[in-house]
């Protein structure tokens, strides 16, 4: 893991690379994170892979993190490695939620429909090809859209499910389950 | 370990002498050409419920005649949201749910998640826990290679060898019940140690199984290791080079088979396994021979570390002694009104951690397993997310079985690993 400072000078080095891509930096339990602008991912992510005395060529992992109530709304976590010298860095792409402003707080989250604007980000599974299968994974559970996936469905959920499951504020148990005893109590259930 | 090897990752057409008339079939249409009624590509639908992929995996495989020419993995049949789950639920109530995912290693798992929580903590586990930790999981590991032995071994026609791999299993069953009262999902691991510390008797057990095991694998390799039938199944199936492996993200035995001596037990110990003397097995070439001698050796190297940990077993607590994250001694609930309020605090409310997030990897049976956990400073995790490796390994699948034949596939699945609940979650 590179140290505080060691993460500082990283994001020194990036900002010089591709003027301002890195938002921030923390570092805490001895594991750093850079805060980066989800706009300039694509261009962090290859200088930290192909710089040399960076060398971080291994993706370990990627996930989705919504941290509602607070601004901006979504991260995409990027696990980066270095094998030889086995240490770690995150990434965090901070993502605003462009859907926040149209969205009336009672809507029914299960049921949201069509013409919902949905946060967008470079895949990078162009850099790192076992992004693909974590990417669709970020995509289903927070509807994070990533451009430029080859195969940008669902993967877990099934594929006509609306919603977005993992975000906050979709409830748990939000989706009534049918059986033949109640569904007269529901009428319409299916639309 | 082999003799001269044709062109990895070739066409299997390319090497009988059949005629190949420039390149895949799909690239061949889209030139314009018109096929013959066997070199038309022919879609099937392998699965979900198939006895060869080893749970609820769908496949979707374009062939040209025998030959594999596309595949796609269709996943999520068995997705029961548990991830979602876990933010509903006080910390120490989530162990028992992450659990469930990756069912053949339950302790990696609880390992996991527990660690990544004692890391947001900074909580210290006593050497015993440790010890007893390291215990559990290598004992774990061998069971999940035992189920994937016999199984695999299965699938390519051993019958015999799922009923020797299972009396075996059931011996560590019979260990885990014994020592944690359940055979799996036992729940053992706590934030701060373990449940409880080993009953009388559980190193005599443990030992008897430690001094037979070696010969009982000494046994499986007298039946696989030269077998016939079982290496024309396996050698140079499957290969797939350890650059691509490693664009793919895969870790695990699939990784050291190709040869990169990759294992987070060593490279960045944790837990107590710096303590502990034991080899990484690599392979040579990376094909589904290769898969099956690291693991069997693996199940060999943890055989070591168990007997290691049972004869060092350090003595003291089982579990940290944080008042304000484990509960209480039983016997001071009667006498000491402090730890009865704590232990009110602890199962209602459960404990708080600060904010922050971490990253925890750990070595499972199948690679890298990771929990990211986000923390609010309340008793509830905002986020926990599971690496699994059985879902990033997935990956690697259309790259071993293109160009092979569909026998082939199920040989590649099966030296593959992949835990449905895993990927699934």
């Amino acid at each position: 893991m590179p140290d505080a400072p060691g993460l500082e000078l990283i994001a020194q080095e990036l900002n010089g690379a591709a003027e301002g891509s890195v938002l921030g930096t923390y570092h805490e339990h001895g594991q750093g994170c850079l805060i980066v602008n989800p706009e300039r991912i694509l261009d962090v992510l290859s200088w930290l892979r192909d710089t040399p005395g960076q060398e971080y060529h291994f993706l370990s992992s990627l996930h989705g993190v919504d941290y509602l109530p607070a601004e901006p709304r979504f991260g995409v976590v990027y696990e980066l490695l270095n094998m030889p010298r086995a240490e770690r860095l995150r990434l965090r792409a901070a993502l605003a939620d462009p859907g926040a402003s149209a969205s009336e707080p009672d809507r029914p989250r299960t049921r949201s429909g069509g013409g919902e604007r949905l946060p967008e980000i470079d895949s990078c599974v162009s850099l790192f090809a076992g992004a693909e299968f974590p990417e669709r994974e970020v995509y289903d559970f927070f509807g994070i859209v990533f451009r430029g996936h080859p195969d940008m469905r669902r993967i877990l959920m099934p594929e006509e499910y609306v919603g977005w499951p993992q975000r906050r504020d979709f409830p748990v148990g939000g989706e009534p389950v049918i059986f033949t005893r109640n569904e007269p109590e529901m009428p319409r259930w299916f639309e | 370990m082999h003799e001269s090897a044709p062109a990895h990752g070739g066409d299997v057409l390319a090497e009988t002498g059949e005629e190949v008339i420039g390149t895949s079939p799909i690239e061949r249409t889209a030139a314009g050409e018109t096929l013959g009624p066997e070199q038309e590509l022919f879609t099937i639908n392998f699965g979900p419920h198939h006895p060869a992929t080893h749970g609820v995996l769908r496949l979707l495989v374009s062939l040209e005649g025998e030959v594999v020419r596309d595949l796609k993995p269709v996943v999520g049949y068995v997705h029961t949201g548990i991830e979602k789950s876990c933010e509903d639920k006080s910390y120490w109530k989530v162990i028992p749910f992450v659990e469930r995912m990756d069912y053949l290693s339950y302790f990696f798992n609880m390992e996991a998640f527990v660690g990544c929580v004692e890391r947001l903590l900074e909580l210290e586990v006593p050497p015993r826990a440790s010890y007893l930790r390291v215990l559990h999981m290598e004992l774990n590991r061998i069971h999940s290679h035992l189920v994937w032995l016999g199984t695999s071994a299965l699938d390519l026609g051993a019958m015999s060898m799922f009923f020797y791999c299972f009396r075996d299993r059931d011996r560590i069953l019979d260990l885990f019940e014994m020592s944690t009262g359940q055979r799996m999902h036992t729940r053992y691991f706590q934030v701060g140690g373990v449940f409880e510390d080993i009953p009388l008797g559980f190193a005599h057990n443990l030992k008897a199984f430690l001094a037979e095991m070696p010969t009982r694998l000494d046994q499986y390799e007298a039946i696989l290791n030269r077998n016939e039938i079982f290496l024309e199944r396996t050698r140079n199936v499957g290969v797939v080079s350890r650059e691509r492996l490693l664009d793919l993200g895969v870790t695990g035995p699939l990784l050291r088979a190709a040869g990169e001596p990759w294992d987070l037990r060593k490279v960045t110990p944790y837990e107590s396994y710096a303590d502990f003397d034991f080899n990484i097995p690599v392979g040579t070439v990376g094909d589904g021979y290769d898969r099956y001698r690291v693991r069997v050796q693996e199940m060999r190297e943890s055989v070591r570390i168990v007997e290691q940990a049972i004869e060092g077993l350090p003595e003291g607590p089982w579990i940290a002694d944080d008042r304000k994250v484990v509960l209480p001694p039983r016997d001071e609930l009667s006498t000491s009104m402090e730890a009865l309020i704590h232990h009110f605090k602890l199962v209602t409310e459960g404990f708080r951690v600060p904010p922050g997030e971490a990253y925890f990897p750990i070595e499972s049976p199948r690679g890298e397993l990771g929990c990211f956990t986000v923390a609010d400073g309340s008793a509830k995790p905002v986020r926990v997310h599971i690496r699994d490796p059985s879902f990033v390994n997935l990956q690697s699948l259309r790259d071993q079985c293109i160009g092979g034949y569909i026998a082939d596939l199920i040989q590649n699945l099966a030296m593959l690993d992949p835990i449905l609940g895993g990927i699934d979650r």
